[in-house]
């Protein structure tokens, strides 16, 4: 229902045009920052983690580039960060909306004669598919980075062997699926996030509880899809 | 104009609005009074399509607005201005853009325009200048200004206020009433206007509905309503000693 109301052919373009680059900026840029730390330090732990388990000498070495870079796209970027982003990202979408509820600011855009809905949540949503491929595509390189100077800095193995690692039997087509999986994830936690806060009703206290839905639900449902599209993937 | 015609709601088991019927009329300020929590909001509320009816009627010049169609609603409602009593501006949005948002939405009018207009609006209610600033940053009695300000922006049909003047200075008060009250012959608005402030019952009330409990209890003018030999009323009129001695002074 809600969702009909959503993407309903909106009133002016210029007005929702404005509102994406707003939204790219304050669903998108503000996320970069927690977005790197953590991939950095994601991908040099996966490094670490692969030298110790890689004790037996038979295995070229080159085998870390290639594990860190396979978890890294694979599952890594897109769903451990897309799981941090509904954390970040969702309740801050639930909590503004929410409070836009319980003020009757809600009410004064329909009053306006406005889709309200529409007006607020369509721009969220779309400003989100287009940015967090962005996003995860820099959590992959930053992630890898991380792997890099892990795994140099501790001597587990030379620059030329991780270099070597990333380049080999490398299968574009995981890169298509990583992406699709991100542009789902920024749907969900979009979606269900302003769903939460949109229903709001009553005080400060319930905003607080929109929000907490709203991160729990998207999380639940990344993992649920990411389980479904892997499957998808996997028999194709 | 805009009818009323026999509109009931119930919160859960509780009837807050009873069977009330009346008639707002073109060019004259619409006074709804009544005590706190007698279902004045409610009632306004009900008119413009926030709550639903549980049964009756709701005519904006002929059409029946509850039974309308989503699209239809919202056209209807782009000819509304509405002030909510606790303001209602958009936190994200200076005033100026609050201002000019009914215009951005609705009018292909250029910057410079509704730039113009905003400026016009904002200095009706004594806020020029205040162009920048966020809600965050107004006083209760500025945001309300705000409101208003903004609810007149888009030169609506039809203006609904709730509470405009409560929580302002009485000079303050006075202005924002004689404002309301100029457009509102200026422009030919159909205003309706809540309030529990006296003050503005002498100066604007052309038209009043008395609330009681949910239901329509009295109706007249500003001049019947001291005459009135209505219970309720009186006490509602005359709760404050300043009123009985005004009373006082015009029986002399
Ligand atoms: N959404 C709601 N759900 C349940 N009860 C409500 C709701 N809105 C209002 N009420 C109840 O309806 C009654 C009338 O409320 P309303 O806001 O219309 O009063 P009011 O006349 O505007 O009062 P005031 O002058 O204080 O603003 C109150 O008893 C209130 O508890
Ligand atoms: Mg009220």
């Amino acid at each position: 229902m809600l969702m009909m109301r959503v993407f309903k052919k909106p009133q002016k373009w210029s007005v929702y045009y404005k509102q994406i680059i707003f939204e790219i900026d304050n669903i998108g840029i503000s996320s970069l920052p927690i977005v790197a730390i953590i991939s950095i330090f994601m991908g040099g732990i996966i490094t670490i983690q692969a030298a110790f388990s890689i004790s037996n000498p038979l295995l070229p070495l080159y085998v870390l580039g290639f594990t860190a870079r396979e978890s890294i796209i694979l599952e890594f970027s897109p769903t451990i960060v897309c799981l941090i982003l509904a954390g970040k990202v969702g309740s801050n979408i639930a909590s503004e909306i929410g409070a836009m509820r319980i003020t009757e600011q809600i009410d004064a855009l329909e009053i306006m004669g406005i889709n309200s809905a529409g007006y607020l949540i369509f721009p969220k949503i779309i400003a989100a598919i287009i940015i967090f491929p962005f996003l995860i595509a820099i959590s992959m390189f930053l992630g890898i980075l991380g792997g890099y100077v892990m795994g140099i800095s501790a001597g587990a193995c030379s620059s030329y062997q991780y270099v070597y690692g990333i380049q080999t039997y490398f299968d574009p087509n995981k890169l298509y699926y990583s992406f699709t999986k991100v542009v789902v994830f920024a749907f969900i936690i979009t979606s269900i996030s302003s769903y939460f806060g949109y229903n709001t009703s009553g005080g400060a206290l319930e905003v607080g509880k929109s929000s907490t839905k709203a991160v729990v639900y998207s999380s639940v449902l990344i993992l649920l899809f990411g389980l479904i599209l892997t499957n998808i993937f996997l028999n194709h | 104009m805009i009818e009323i015609k026999n509109i009931n709601k119930t919160f859960g088991d509780r009837q807050i609005v009873k069977d009330v019927s009346f008639k707002f009329f073109p060019s004259k300020t619409n006074l709804v009074i009544g005590e706190s929590g007698c279902g004045k909001t409610t009632i306004l509320k009900l008119m413009v399509g926030l709550h639903q009816l549980d049964s009756g009627s709701v005519l904006f010049d002929g059409l029946d607005f509850p039974k309308l169609n989503q699209d239809d609603q919202q056209d209807v409602r782009k000819k509304i201005g509405m002030l909510f009593q606790g303001g209602a501006l958009f936190d994200s949005q200076t005033l100026e853009e609050n201002v000019r948002f009914p215009l951005d939405m609705f009018t292909d009018l250029s910057l410079k325009e509704k730039l113009d207009r905003v400026n016009f609006c904002l200095q009706r209610v004594q806020l020029e200048g205040k162009n920048g600033l966020y809600p965050a940053e107004l006083s209760g009695g500025m945001k309300k200004r705000a409101a208003l300000a903004r609810a007149i922006a888009n030169n609506p049909r039809y203006l609904f206020c709730d509470e405009p003047n409560s929580g302002l200075d009485p000079k303050t008060a006075i202005v924002i009433d004689e404002l309301i009250k100029d457009i509102t012959h200026e422009y030919n608005i159909t205003t309706i206007i809540v309030s529990h402030d006296m003050n503005s019952v002498i100066e604007i009330g052309d038209n009043i509905l008395f609330i009681h409990k949910g239901e329509n209890w009295w109706t007249g003018n500003k001049s019947e309503i001291f005459h009135t030999t209505n219970k309720e009323l009186f006490n509602f009129v005359f709760a404050g000693e300043f009123m009985k001695s005004v009373f006082k002074v015009q029986n002399k």
